[in-house]
Order: structure tokens, then sequence, then C-alpha cells
């Protein structure tokens, strides 16, 4: 394996992302059009100029045709990918091989979901058996490792809270300057220490929410990226750490360490010639579907040594003027979190840092960015890590 | 001579006190409390438990029939002794039976253990009772009956010798329950209790005691069933007992009549407190009686993981209101909230999964030893192949290695307690804990395992196993 040969090789020239948020007007189709010719609006191109598509769903797709039928693309290779929460960004990883490989020239990554039709709060349930891990919720199943880890650190309970508390302020901040994210308001530390639990020790503002949305991106071969668009964002890398998933089942699992996400980080600077991510990375976007998920993948993608990430949140390490802002836009906790086209939705993040072009939330002069999406749940992690990076 | 070998009792951990149940519908209220079972638990999950306890320490490849007794059987068609075999990891061979419809049914089934013991035609039978009823919202029913469950394992040799038994059958319509009905009926009061249970006691004993050549006076303890606390004090006095010294104290107001289990409750409660050459009577009352006596040869030994009656009744603990019961035994429609969809099932996966769903089976690895749960066919930490044996359980302790409170997640009794529990023999348990009180929760803490109703999805029972603190 050359974890590094798909370096710098395939270019994003163009992105799309609609509102996220309860789009009860809009359905899937809706959302994939708008997501989609703006990207193509974005990169100057158009639909008859697609030589392939990717799309990525988790609950509110059936095929390519998911992708073909509101677009009209006719005949085309369209493929669907689902790998939980990391859906999105594994659809664009499998369009970058496509691309790298020399095959296409011109592909089209989208991702989706429409959580709110379903009539509930919360996840529809995947992968049910009769009676076996019945009954549970995914602020539950990451509530696990919150338990944990506190004890493991000998971190009180309200000192965890606290840090918790203090990661979903920071994102609802970022969220204020995203027009395009599901909250757009502060949220103080006490409404966050204060608000009705969930899931012990997580309480509301803990979760992300339930949220629909789509997001999309044009990539093409990096050398011919500059014919469409002069600044243009590389791909650098990625990584990818699957299974056993039997964590809940494993005793040698600790639950205070996410292993799966520290081996798809690993994978992801190496493959983009990463050596010391905390100095190297200038934007993160994490997957802080939970905040707990959020303060464990610090310590996981190297941004900080094991058991010091209550020290470095209460530093302020991670805030936008912090040494590495971590999920500008909001994050999943208030951008919100369409399963499938959140991975994209990091990607549209950094390609806007990178360029320049992310307003009153952009950082300094950054050069590297890395976004990670985290399907499954601690003990059962499908974590996806891309690492872009601007044209030289 | 057929014999006692073991006992088993299950007391459930919730009671309910019956000062609620009149803080509920105003007026009086009987005295102490009454057993109830948790709202995963039902006349099956509860047998599964008595008999667990009875089969501390025994082969259960030795047992060679069981019987179950219940009026309450959570289907009208299908065996619930097959259900608790499966729970109790006995062999195919043991013959499954459920005595029902009958609150003489522990009995009977008893008599005719017995009787397979005595004619050679088994070797152990294990005889479980439970009982989960109903008394109208408001009714005295309601106050009087509680749940429980008991387990007596018969056998060719034992500390307790069968000595003789004698029925008598007689048909009254005193109380009831309709193929159609939830809650238990009676007749007017002093014709039920003159005509029925009192002048069948006082003739059926007389009769047994004349056919055997007895004499009442030569028991040490009788065990004797009655409708209520009442109607006890009244049979004692009619039989001319002393209520004192000679009768085993039936626990009204601690557990309330547990129906088809209750004569053998109180008989397991004198067993447990019987000495050599005690000789007992066990008087049970149901459209007639059965009555048996036993002549107790050694004080039977106990097998420190035995609870029995004694241990269940010491650990308990209280309902905080009468709505939590009305939840619990679903009285009342309730609303439980936008949530997703509740579970779905597939009987085909019971069916494909039934080892590891109902005895509890994982696998442990024949080339490097380390067992999992559920059981994997590729080892986790050798990759060896299909090189596996399968190893239940149920009766292994662990510690709460991890957990959380799952407000979100559905249940008649939120917040679900997720549990991550590492059990003896180095593996994991990852599922819900049960008979638990959220606020002392806490990690490390010592649990075992326990075969509760996961739901009702696709309109039959799911079973399968919790943890929960041990009692």
């Amino acid at each position: 394996m050359k974890v590094d040969a798909i370096r710098d090789k395939v270019a994003i020239i163009g992105m799309g992302c609609t509102k996220f948020g309860e789009n009860w007007n809009m359905s899937v189709e809706d959302m994939l059009i708008d997501a989609v010719y703006e990207a193509y609006a974005d990169a100057g191109v158009e639909a008859k100029d697609i030589e392939a598509a990717w799309i990525g769903s988790v609950a509110s797709a059936f095929t390519g045709e998911t992708l073909a039928r509101p677009l009209k693309l006719k005949a085309k290779p369209i493929t669907r990918i689902e790998n939980a929460c990391g859906t999105g960004m594994d659809a664009l990883r499998n369009a970058c091989f496509g691309v790298a490989c020399g095959f296409y020239d011109m592909v089209l990554v989208a991702g989706v979901e429409k959580l709110k039709d379903s009539g509930y709060a919360g996840l529809p349930e995947f992968f049910v058996h009769p009676v076996y891990g019945q009954g549970f919720t995914a602020p539950g199943r990451w509530a696990l490792i919150a338990t944990r880890y506190f004890q493991t650190y000998g971190i009180k309970p309200e000192e965890g809270k606290r840090a918790l508390a203090k990661i979903a302020v920071k994102n609802h901040h970022n969220g204020t300057f995203s027009p395009k994210a599901h909250f757009q308001r502060e949220i103080t530390l006490e409404q966050a220490l204060n608000a009705p639990i969930i899931a012990w020790p997580l309480g509301l503002f803990d979760c992300c929410p339930t949220t629909d949305g789509a997001a999309a991106a044009i990539i093409c071969p990096a050398d011919i990226a500059k014919s469409f668009k002069d600044d243009y964002v590389l791909v650098k890398g990625f990584g990818v750490a699957i299974g056993p998933c039997l964590g809940k089942e494993d005793i040698d699992y600790k639950y205070d360490h996410l292993p799966e996400t520290e081996a798809a980080g690993r994978q992801a600077y190496e493959a983009a010639g990463i050596k010391n991510p905390r100095k190297e990375i200038s934007v993160a976007q994490v997957h802080d579907c939970f905040t707990i998920a959020e303060l464990t993948e610090y310590e996981a993608l190297g941004f900080c040594e094991l058991g010091r990430a209550v020290q470095e949140v209460e530093a302020g390490t991670f805030t936008l003027e912090g040494e590495l802002p971590a999920n500008t836009d909001g994050g999943l906790k208030a951008f919100g979190h369409p399963l499938g086209a959140t991975g994209l939705r990091m990607c549209n993040e950094l390609y806007l840092q990178l360029r320049g072009k992310a307003g009153p939330r952009q950082v300094k002069n950054p050069r590297f960015g890395l976004a990670m999406a985290q399907g499954g749940h601690p003990g059962m992690l499908m974590p996806i890590v891309t690492i872009l990076g601007c044209r030289d | 001579m057929p014999a006692i070998t073991s006992t088993g009792a299950y007391i459930p951990y919730y009671r309910l006190k019956r000062e609620e149940i009149g803080r509920a519908w105003g007026g009086g209220h009987q005295r102490g409390e009454k057993a109830v079972a948790n709202f995963d638990e039902d006349s099956i999950t509860m047998a599964v438990e008595a008999g667990r306890d009875a089969l501390h320490g025994i082969d259960r490849q030795a047992i060679d029939g069981l019987y179950f007794a219940t009026t309450t059987a959570p289907y009208k068609e299908k065996q619930g002794a097959a259900v608790i075999a499966s729970a109790l990891n006995l062999k195919k061979g043991a013959f499954t039976v459920d005595f029902t419809d009958s609150l003489r049914a522990g009995t009977n089934a008893l008599r005719a253990a017995m009787d397979a013991v005595k004619a050679a035609s088994a070797n152990n039978v294990l005889v479980v009772a439970a009982d989960c009823r109903l008394g109208a919202p408001g009714s005295e029913f309601e106050q009087v009956l509680g749940d429980g469950a008991v387990a007596l394992l018969i056998g060719k040799e034992g500390s307790i010798d069968f000595v003789s038994s004698y029925t008598y059958t007689s048909e009254i319509i005193d109380q009831w329950r309709l193929d159609s009905q939830n809650f238990t009926k009676k007749w007017e009061d002093r014709f039920v209790a003159t005509q029925g249970y009192l002048a069948n006691v006082n003739e059926a004993v007389n009769a047994s005691m004349k056919e055997q050549s007895l004499n009442l006076k030569d028991f040490n303890k009788v065990a004797l069933y009655a409708p209520d606390a009442r109607g006890h004090q009244e049979a004692c006095r009619i039989l001319k007992l002393d209520s004192k010294t000679q009768v085993q104290a039936p626990m009204f107001d601690t557990v309330g009549n547990t129906g088809a289990a209750f004569a053998l409750l109180i008989l397991v409660a004198a067993v447990e407190e019987a000495g050599a050459g005690d000789k007992l009577l066990l008087i049970s009352y149901g459209d007639g009686c059965d009555i048996f006596s036993f002549h107790v040869k050694e004080k039977p030994l106990m097998s420190k993981e035995r609870r029995g009656v004694q241990g269940y009744l010491k650990t308990k603990s209280y309902l905080p209101n009468y709505e939590k019961y009305v939840r619990f035994r679903k009285l009342m429609e309730v609303e439980s909230g936008r949530r997703r969809p509740p579970q779905v099932s597939s009987a085909v996966v019971i069916h494909r999964d039934r080892r590891m769903i109902y005895s509890l089976n994982g696998s442990e690895c024949t080339s490097c030893g380390r067992a999992f749960f559920p059981p994997q066919r590729v080892c986790l930490y050798c990759q060896a192949k299909d090189q596996f044996k399968e190893i239940s359980l149920t009766e292994r302790k662990g510690k709460l290695f991890t957990f959380c409170k799952d407000e979100l997640a559905q249940s008649i009794d939120p917040p679900v307690i997720v549990s991550v529990v590492d059990l003896e023999g180095n593996l994991r348990f990852y599922g819900q804990m049960t008979d638990r009180d959220p606020e002392k929760v806490e990690l490390d803490m010592t649990l075992d395992l326990t075969f509760r109703k996961m739901g009702e999805a696709e309109g039959y029972y799911n079973y399968f196993w919790k943890c929960r603190p041990v009692r």
C-alpha cells in the first residue's frame, strides 16, 4: 500500500452546500439539486460535463438513482456509498481514486440526508438484532466513553461536563458566523451545564441536532484544475480505519480513547506528509456528534496528548483564536448533522478556509486542513480522515 | 422414595406498599406490602429465576423433566416450560409440561413430579411455579395479589422425603378469570370463604389425616395456602393449628398471594427453616385441595449462592408510587413520547441465535482459549476460524466497566442503563441493567445476569438477558 499515492493528484474545483436545518419544505431531491447546482456554478461546469458521480447517504438514498433522477444525469456511472456518519467523506474518497487513477476527468460527489421526515428526534435504528444490543441510542452509546474517560483520568464528572459544555459553547459561537448552520445563536456555559440530561453524563447541549441537508463537490485531476479555478484546493490524503467494531464486546477495549480514529489519523498524516499535526494542521473539522466525541478526537488525532484534552479546552486551544481552531463553522453541534452530507460539509468548510473565503470565522494563513467524519460509536467506529491543502 | 433434593425461590425486587394503593383509590388498605414484578418480568422469567436458584451446583444435564405451573402463562398457545428449559440450559430430552389455569397448578405439578420419580419414568424433575396476577384497579385482589416464583427439584433421594399425598377435587365457582379477562374475579366474600376455601380445606385435611392415619398435631410446620391473611387465620383456627409455632408464616404482609406458586413458596420457606426430623405438611387450594406430607431427614444443605425465600425477602426496593405500578403492569395507555419506532424482531433470527439468546452462550476459542460474547466464528484474538466451543454465561458475575443513563431510549422505566460488564472468565457483556436504582449505579459495582422480557415486537415475547446489581 502506498498511502501517499493520492497526494496532490486530485483537486476540488467547486463545492455547494444547502442550508442545514429542519428543511420541512425540501425533499432529498430538492436538497441535492440545490447543493449540486451550487457546486456546478462554483466550478463553472454543467451536468453534461460530469463523467461519473458518487452519492453518499446513510438512510435517504437507494442506489445511484438518488442522484441521477433529480439531476437528470443520463447513463452515467453513479455509485451510492454508505459508511455510517463517514458516508459523505467516503463518497469523496472513492471518487478521488476514480480521478487519481486517470479514469475520470470530471466527477461529481454528493451527500444527503433527510432525517426530519421521520416524526421523531434522533436517528433511526439501522442494524437491529431482535434482542442483542437493543434499546440504546446514539447519545447513550457515546456517553459510555464519557463515563470511563472521566474515570481513567481522575476527572470529576462536574469537571468533565464543564469541559464538554465549553466545546458546545465554542461550536455554537462559531455557528453564529455560518449563515447555513442549523443553529446560529450563542449559548452560555450555564445553559449547557443545566440542560436536561439526554444520556447521563451527556446533556442536551452535548448532542448535535437532527438535521436535513446536502452538500456536493466537483473534483478533477490536479493538473487540469487551473483551467476551472485559480484557487482550487488539493487533496493531500485520506485515512480510514474500520473494525473489528467489537469494542462493546472486547474486554481489552478500554473506552477512554478512540484507537480506530488514531489509526485513521496516522494513515492520513502519512499520506499527506504531516509529521506534527498540532503544528502543521491549520484548521480542523472534527466529528462533534456529541461533545465527548470532539474531546476524545483531539487526543486520537494527535492534537494533544492522551488525557490532556480537558486542559487544552480550558486553555482555549481549539477556539477560532486558538492555536488549532476546530469546527470553525459550528461543527455538527451547531451546523447540524445530516449524516450522509456531513463529511462533505466538513470538506466544504476546509475548502472555504483554505481559500480565505470563510468570512468572519476565517483562520489566519491556513495551509493544511483536516476533516474527520466519525462513523459509529466507541467500540464500533468507522472514522474517515481527509486532509486538504492549498495549491502551491 | 421421591424426595425434595433442592429448592429455590424468586421474589421480584420491587415492592408496593399497600398504603400507596390506598392513597390512589381512597378508603382503607391492607397491611404491609406486596411484591411486584418489574416491567420486564412475567411468569416465565420469574420461573427461570427460581429454577436457577434451585439449580446452583447441580448438573443441569441430569434434569429430565421441567414442569411449569402458572395461571398467568404469557402465551395461551405456546409452551412456557420450553422457554424456561432453554433459559436453564436443560437437555433437549427433558420432558417439559405446563400446568395451568388453576391455583392448584403448582401442587398439581409437584404431584406429577413425585409420581414420575416414583414410577421411575424420570430421575430428576424440576417443578417451577410462578404467577403474576392482576386484581382490577381499586379491588381487594389488587391489594392481596403479589408476584413471585418457586422451584423444587424432585429426585430419588434427598434430605426431604415425600411421605404421602392426598387430593380432593371440588367444583365451585368462587374465584375465576375468563380467557378474555385480565383481572381475577370472585363471588361474594362470605360464600367464597365459607363454602369455598374453608369448607374444602377442612374436609380435605380431615379426610387425608384419616386416610393416612396421620395426626395434624404431629406436624412441626404446616405450609397452608390461603386466599388472604384473614382466611389463613380462620383456617388455622378451624384446623386447630398452633399458629405461633406450627404454621409457616404465609408472607401476606411481605409478598402477597402468589397464586399457583403460593403454597409451594410457603413450603420452601418452611424447608429453609426446617431441622432434622421435622414433619412438614403442605396444603394448597383451588377447586379442591392437594395435600402432601414430608419428612425432613437432615437439615437441607444450602449453597451459598442460593438466595431462597429469605434472601429474596431481604433485598428489595419500593416503587415510588402507585402510578409506577400502573405503568409497569400496563394498566393504562400512556404516552411514551415520540421516539424512533420501538423494537423490531424476527422469529427466524431468534431461532438461529437461540442458544445465544436463551442460554446466553458465548464462544471460547479452542485455539487461544479466550472467550467472547456474542459467539464469534473467527476469533478476535488469534483469528482461528471455527475453532470454538460454546459456553453458557448465565451464572457468571461481573463488574460494571462503563455505563450511561439513556433518557432518550424508549423504556417503561427510563432511563435505560446501558451497561458494559466485564464478566468472570475475561469476557464482556453489553446490555441493559434492570432492578436498579439509577442514583446508585456506579463503576465497578458487582452485577449478575437475569433473564428478562425485552419487548413484544412482532406480537410475541422477545426474551433475553440483562444485568442487575447482585441481590
